[in-house]
């Protein structure tokens, strides 16, 4: 009976950890620049799980989304989330990062945590004028469930996440392997002083790493919108929270590592939170899958600190 | 007019009078060395020039244009290829994306290809890596694509810091070939070196710098001559 919701517990993992793994490329990608943790990524990706709400609940309301092709409907949220998500990106890193730049490394930490805040309550404050409410749902696209050869029923929301996370990564590894920006960005991250010398603009490479990780973030925020049904201005802390863990499981500053630790983050709690109970005879139960991500963050900090797939960081001569 | 001219140049480095007072000038064509040893400011006069530490007084004219606020990129924009002291090579870079880098401001994409191939014709062991990472050559390859990317964005100048640092004397001898090849091609350079007897044998002048003052400047010829030079950096 164990196994009999082994396929369901497998596509719960898979659909969590593309999620962790597309947000962790937001932290992994601002780390590799700037090596710093941008803590308020986690509220990014909130927001556009309410900005891509808005638009559907909008159009809703305008009586445009019945009829409407719900992949269409899917693709114009997603395009507006990222675009305001993106933006959002760039000018937190313009007002509240850049002019601490040369300051100690704690210092646009602490910075990240105020816009945290903030972002928090801004839209629990927005959504409340406007609505009276800042737990919102969201209109479902997807309700038909696929049944996979009869094993098993997934529900399409499930895959379309997937697929779509898919595609995100496979775009941004593209752009970063094979465009002259995508280069640069490396470049960037490896040498900053010398990358000026060929004459890239190291600010406009970071206002790009901005835009293209809070953008992909803000996207997700939509994905989990369409896959849970249902967000508030919190959603933001925890989800973060696991998605800089899996980026630390891969390796902060690697996009591979952060791809793979996210998805292997996400199976590890999906499997734990439904078997660690049977297996335990109740002793822990799923309440306890947080613990298991945070003890495995705890771990791969004691035992291999660099993650997966990152280097050893030798010292510099 | 001079390409480059330095006038009363003053850095300071933390709390270091770095450079005072510096007055250099480097003529359309020419090869002109700067050399001293360890720490007197031969870097940091590089790196002034292309601003990546700031002048705190004096004037740089680059072309005609007081470059001497400019910002690093902009710099570079405008024709200066600085080779890093160190080579600074993307170490996780391909050597073909490292070339591409050093074309960063080339929109042409077949200039970006005439460049690569140019390369190649001065570093045929350049082409025999192209898919490697650059990190993983030696230390005489990675001087070789450090210039070669340097030459990359056509600069009208191009800045070496002690190209011949940690290179096997087979080596330094190629590096001081090509210096002298690409000059005969029109190229002005301005090579930084603790290798005095090398750096004066491929220049047309010299200046000598010590705790960041020029205390000779010359043709090269006469400094190699001169027995003052000869005694502190010949030897």
């Amino acid at each position: 009976m164990l196994l009999n919701i082994l396929p369901q517990v497998l596509v719960d993992g898979l659909t969590l950890g593309f999620m962790y793994a597309v947000v962790a490329l937001g932290y992994t990608m601002v780390y590799g620049i700037l090596e710093f943790i941008n803590f308020a990524h986690g509220e990014i990706f909130m927001v556009g799980a309410f900005v891509g709400t808005e638009v559907l609940l909008i159009t809703d309301a305008l009586g445009a989304l019945e009829g409407m092709n719900p992949f269409v409907a899917l693709f114009i949220t997603l395009v507006i989330a990222t675009a305001v998500t993106g933006a959002l990106g760039v000018l937190i890193e313009r007002v509240a990062y850049r002019p601490l730049r040369g300051a100690p490394r704690l210092v646009p930490l602490i910075s990240a945590i105020g816009v945290s805040f903030l972002l928090q309550d801004l839209v629990r404050f927005t959504e409340a004028l406007a609505r009276n409410e800042f737990y919102l749902n969201t209109p479902t696209l997807f309700t038909t469930p696929i049944s996979l050869g009869g094993i098993a029923t997934i529900p399409a929301k499930g895959l379309v996440v997937i697929v779509i996370a898919i595609v995100m990564m496979v775009a941004l590894t593209l752009f970063v392997n094979k465009t002259k920006w995508g280069i640069a960005m490396r470049a960037v991250a490896q040498d900053r002083s010398t990358a000026s010398l060929m004459t890239i603009n190291v600010d406009k490479v970071i206002m790009l790493t901005f835009l293209i990780g809070s953008g992909l973030g803000g996207a997700t925020g939509v994905l989990f919108a369409q896959n849970y049904g249902t967000i508030d201005p919190y959603i933001g802390f925890i989800l973060g929270l696991k998605a800089f863990t899996a980026a630390v499981l891969g390796g902060i500053g690697n996009l591979r590592g952060a791809m793979v630790g996210g998805v292997l983050l996400g199976l590890l709690e999906s499997l734990s939170g439904a078997y660690m109970g049977p297996l335990t005879n109740g002793a822990f139960g799923a309440e306890y899958k947080d613990v298991f991500a945070f003890s495995i963050l705890i771990l791969v900090l004691l035992f291999k600190p660099e993650g997966l797939f990152g280097e050893a960081v030798k010292e510099k001569v | 007019m001079a390409l480059l001219e330095l006038h009363n140049i003053h850095t300071y480095y933390g709390g270091i009078h770095a450079l005072k007072g510096l007055t250099i000038s480097v003529e359309q064509g020419e090869v002109v060395t700067l050399i001293g040893s360890n720490g007197a400011g031969k870097s940091t006069t590089l790196k002034t020039i292309c601003g990546q530490t700031r002048a705190r007084e004096g004037k740089i004219i680059f072309d005609g244009k007081d470059i001497t606020a400019q910002r690093t990129h902009d710099v570079a924009l405008m024709g200066i290829a600085h080779v890093p002291e160190g080579r600074r090579i993307f170490p996780k870079l391909t050597v073909r994306e490292n070339l591409e880098m050093g074309a960063f401001s080339v929109t042409d994409k077949k200039v970006i290809d005439e460049g690569v191939e140019r390369a190649f014709a001065y570093f045929p062991r350049l082409k025999e890596r192209i898919n490697q990472k650059g990190g993983t050559m030696s230390g005489g390859e990675q001087q070789m694509l450090a210039i070669a990317r340097g030459l990359m964005m056509k600069p009208k100048i191009l800045m070496l810091d002690e190209p011949s640092m940690g290179l096997a004397p087979i080596l330094v001898e190629q590096i001081f070939d090509i210096v002298t090849e690409l000059n005969k091609e029109g190229m002005t350079i301005l090579l930084v070196e603790q290798n005095a007897n090398q750096a004066l044998s491929v220049a047309h002048r010299g200046y000598v710098i010590q705790t960041g003052e020029i205390i000779l400047k010359d043709d090269a010829q006469t400094l190699l001559a001169n027995p003052q030079v000869r005694e502190a950096y010949l030897a």
